[in-house]
């Protein structure tokens, strides 16, 4: 086995450093320090529920090597919820349209739900099935979950949301 | 009953939905202890072995390894197949569990032996030094090769591959046939289906300060505690689950998972075990939905009466029983279908293969032969000339018709409206011949009936307690594993209903086996009417008591109080109420009981004959009808799903949002199931076992789920509920092929899944694949 690397990042607004092996994904090494909202389904980049922000985008954390994320920023589903107030809208639509069932790929996809609505994603349902292709739900055949995105676009274009 | 529903029925959130919308519902893999240690399982080289020998040494000997077991190791390796029933079912229902492989390895999966160690990696690493002297064998793969005389013989405990044999018939079929006009006759087969829940399996176990063997592993069953306990020679007391929700089930987490394992890697060890599996481990191991051979052949008269209908059915079991019988009960008792036909005879048998085990897949053994009998009415309408949707509406069974079996259902039958929804819906434009991009477009119904409630000669029951605390909130606890359909939830919007509270003021504590009343399984489509009945059976005592207090402090009967807003008011004059705080505070001066609890039983019935079942096998059955349109193009032979319309009667909804969310989940879950989900089985091989070849859809390969459901109160559950958990991914497959079928106009190669780009175009091309 090889030694363990430290690497500095800042984790929902938090500076921190892992020590990790070179080999291990950001997911492996953000679930290895606790948090537990990031989850692990495929460990592939198949079914997305580890889906996380890095540098403003949605990521697949498990297939993302921990050591490349050096000096970079990460924020799961539970930090932005306590932090942005358009993530923790987008949490509050999920739990009013029903779109969480067994919940376990809820955290991704509201990851996912964030990043299209933060770069300008409209109230459009097509463009945000495409949005979310990346993200399996195995539970609610997509309809709620897009519901809860397509209700939160709706207001940002009302101007309801900052 | 209530009249007046102010909570039920509405779409209030889910207790469960803040936690899990916020990122901060733990689930199995979600724990963590000081000094514990990470267990993995040594599984089968080959689909077919027989395991001459086990080398541990080398494994044992790597430094922080702190236990490697095999079969030898467990102090019960063997023991009969029970799944939370309250009931010894005998009758050949309960077959071999075995902890361990040894003897004849029956599949590739098969676990031969467990390893504890301080990192993943490590254990995993230590399984690499276990060496096995396999002696490879030849291996069956195909139940109808397996059913042969002289075939391999999977098991070392058996003489034969037969798992069961069972038959329904009624009225005459040998004399039937001569009054048909009409007669058409097919082979069909289904494939395999995984569950695919973003969760894999996994959790841990520790032993407890009072020597308990704790585990805090979701699953269905929370009974398989007893199981374990068994199986480790401990009394039932000694052996708990601290369950967590499930990241989804769907019936593959209703047999034991990673349990067993982490009892005994934590008891040799003395340390806390976790383990979870990989999404290979997990496809290659875990329970499929039985493929099934069905043969089907179905006449009529010429004005569409259906006269005769006649089904064989080879089911392949995989590598052990697990659930196989009852699962075969429902295939056989649900094959003709929601018809009403004189004479049926169905017969089928199934067996031991070298495959991956099958058993519980949602749905459960209904959509196989659903499959087959919608597509078989399909062509017989194609053969009579006669519209689909108007040869189902002559024969499909009303209020009042026995089944096959002889049973009469009880809740109502909703199928004329649900085919007329879902008609009007599906043709509300009229179908173009082909888009503007050249596809050709195709349009179709299917329908389905599927049971709700476990086999009632389980003699199934629920149980739960509630206590209400002294400022009013209540307590409600309840042994319901909770799979992500919100099954805790509803029994807390039944407790706020009747109550007169928000559903806020109801805390669920769930799905401890030492802290919550046994509910049972969360499978079969049984939670709502089993412990929604529970509960509202409990909930209604407490509303008694509270309404008789409150009737001695205001001096009006009960019957002029109601429960509502948190008081108990005079129906006729709201301005005299008293808070429902207070009149708990009554009750609990007074020494009244705060703490109750409530058992609800099914019907109970005696074993069937299975040479010849003439009995009542459950309790109801849900009924669905799903419209499908598509579009088809010829020059590749792809589909487009267009629209989808599912449709149910729910009998009543609980809760809205968890309601619909069934009713589109089922029928996405099953959508691409004929066409797109194929595991690749070759040889007990599972080649298809990562998301990447084994395609489940994604948001963009179905349409919006368009949703009609009815509420017919004609259910057994509270308020005249109906299960809908299963029935919802019912008739959806059929629905799909079938349209395919009406945009090609022809059912050449649709009957056998993987219904694939390429059988597509070869029927397009009027090329009969099979010849």
């Amino acid at each position: 086995m090889c030694d363990k690397i430290k690497i500095n990042l800042v984790v929902n607004g938090e500076p921190v450093t892992f020590e990790v092996q070179p080999h291990v994904s950001l997911l492996r090494a953000l679930r290895d320090n606790y948090y537990y909202d990031v989850k692990c389904g495929c460990e592939e980049g198949d079914c997305g529920t580890c889906t996380v922000l890095l540098d403003g985008i949605a990521t697949k954390s498990c297939i993302t090597l921990a050591a490349a994320c050096e000096g970079h920023e990460v924020w799961t589903d539970k930090g932005l919820g306590y932090n942005d107030a358009l993530a923790a809208r987008l949490q509050a639509a999920f739990v009013e349209c029903g779109s969480i069932q067994c919940g376990f790929c809820s955290p991704g996809m509201i990851v996912a739900g964030v990043h299209y609505l933060k770069h300008g994603g409209k109230a459009d349902r097509r463009a945000i099935k495409r949005s979310i292709s990346g993200n399996l739900c195995r539970c609610t055949g997509y309809v709620k979950i897009v519901d809860a995105i397509y209700k939160v676009a709706q207001e940002i274009e009302r101007g309801a949301l900052a | 009953m209530k009249k007046n529903l102010q909570l039920v029925g509405t779409a209030v959130p889910r207790h469960d939905a803040w936690a899990k919308a916020k990122g901060e519902q733990l689930y199995s893999d979600d724990f963590t202890m000081p000094q514990m240690l990470y267990g993995k399982v040594l599984r089968s080289k080959y689909p077919a072995a027989i395991l001459r020998g086990i080398d541990i040494s080398k494994a044992k000997a790597l430094p922080g390894v702190r236990a490697v077991l095999t079969a030898a190791d467990v102090p019960k390796n063997e023991d009969i197949t029970k799944f939370g029933q309250m009931r010894d079912v005998g009758g050949g229902f309960e077959g071999l569990y075995k902890v361990l492989a040894n003897g004849k390895v029956r599949s590739k999966s098969e676990a031969i032996a467990l390893v504890a160690a301080d990192t993943e990696e490590l254990a995993e690493y230590a399984c690499t030094l276990i060496e096995v002297d396999y002696e490879v064998t030849e291996g069956v793969f195909d139940p109808r090769e397996s059913i042969k005389e002289g075939a391999y013989v999977v098991s070392s405990e058996d003489k034969d591959n037969i798992v069961m044999r069972t038959k329904v018939e009624d009225g005459d079929i040998n004399a039937a046939w001569a009054l048909c006009d009409v007669v058409v006759e097919g082979d069909y087969f289904t494939t395999p289906h995984e569950h695919a829940y973003i969760e894999t399996e996994g959790g841990m176990a520790w032993i407890d300060e009072n020597e308990v063997v704790t585990l805090r592993v979701g699953t269905q069953v929370l009974e398989h505690y007893r199981t374990m306990a068994k199986i480790l020679g401990l009394p039932h007391t000694k052996v708990r689950n601290m369950s967590v929700p499930m990241g989804g089930g769907f019936g593959g987490k209703e047999d034991m998972t990673v349990e067993m394992y982490l009892a005994l890697l934590t008891l040799a060890t003395r340390r806390p075990v976790k383990m979870v599996w990989s999404r290979e481990e997990s496809m290659d191991t875990h329970a499929k939905r039985h493929p099934e051979y069905l043969h089907y052949k179905t006449g009529a008269t010429k004005d569409g009466k259906i006269m005769a209908q006649e089904v064989s059915i080879v089911m392949d079991s995989g590598s052990y029983t697990y659930l196989t019988p009852w699962v075969q009960m429902y295939s056989t008792q649900a094959a003709a279908g929601p018809y009403q036909i004189p004479n049926v005879r169905v017969q089928s048998v199934s067996a031991f293969t070298n495959n991956t085990f099958s058993s519980a897949n949602r749905g459960f053994g209904g959509t196989q032969v659903n499959f087959a009998y919608e597509r078989q009415i399909e062509e017989l309408a194609a053969k009579l000339n006669m519209s689909p949707l108007e040869l189902r509406r002559r024969n499909i069974v009303h209020n009042g018709d026995p089944l096959p079996t002889g049973f009469i259902p009880q809740g109502h039958i909703a199928l004329e409206e649900l085919l007329a929804k879902v008609d009007k819906e599906l043709n509300r434009t009229p179908k173009p011949e082909r888009l503007p991009d050249g596809r050709k477009v195709g349009r179709a119904i299917a329908i389905g009936h599927m049971v709700y409630g476990r086999l009632t000669f389980l003699h199934d029951s629920s149980r739960v307690s509630l206590r209400v605390e002294l400022d009013g909130s209540v307590t409600l606890r309840a042994g319901v594993p909770d799979l992500g359909g919100g099954q805790a939830s509803v029994l807390c919007q039944i407790i706020a209903e009747e109550l007169g509270l928000k559903i806020t003021d109801v805390h669920p504590y769930i799905m401890d086996t030492h802290l919550t009343p046994l509910c049972g399984t969360t499978t079969a489509t049984r939670q709502l009417y089993m412990s929604g009945n529970a509960t509202y059976k409990c909930v209604s005592i407490m509303k008694e008591r509270v309404l008789e207090k409150a009737s001695s402090i205001l001096g009006y009967p009960p019957d002029m109080l109601e429960l509502a807003n948190r008081k108990v008011y005079l129906i006729n004059n709201p301005l005299v109420n008293i808070p429902f705080e207070t009149v708990i505070g009554h009750i609990s001066n007074d020494g009244g009981e705060l703490e109750l609890i409530a058992q609800f039983n099914a019907p109970f019935t005696e074993v069937p004959d299975l040479a010849d079942i003439k009995s009542r096998l459950n309790p109801d059955l849900t009924y669905t009808c799903h419209g499908v349109e598509v579009a088809v193009d010829e020059e590749t032979g792809q589909f487009e799903m267009l629209r989808l319309i599912a449709a149910c009667d729910a009998g009543k909804m609980i809760n809205k949002n968890s309601c619909e969310g069934q009713i589109e989940g089922g029928a996405v879950y099953d959508a691409l199931w004929a066409t797109h989900e194929d595991l690749q089985w070759r040889n007990g091989i599972t080649k298809a076992n990562n998301f990447s070849t084994y395609l489940i859809p994604t948001s963009v390969d179905v349409p919006d789920v368009e949703t009609i459901i009815l509420e017919s109160g004609g259910g057994l559950g509270p308020y005249g509920a109906k299960g809908v958990g299963e029935p919802s991914d019912n008739s959806i497959a059929p629905a799909l092929v079938n349209a395919i079928r009406d945009a090609i106009g022809t059912g050449l190669n649709l009957n056998k899944m993987p219904v694939t780009a390429e059988k597509i175009l070869a029927a397009v091309k009027g090329i009969d694949i099979e010849k």
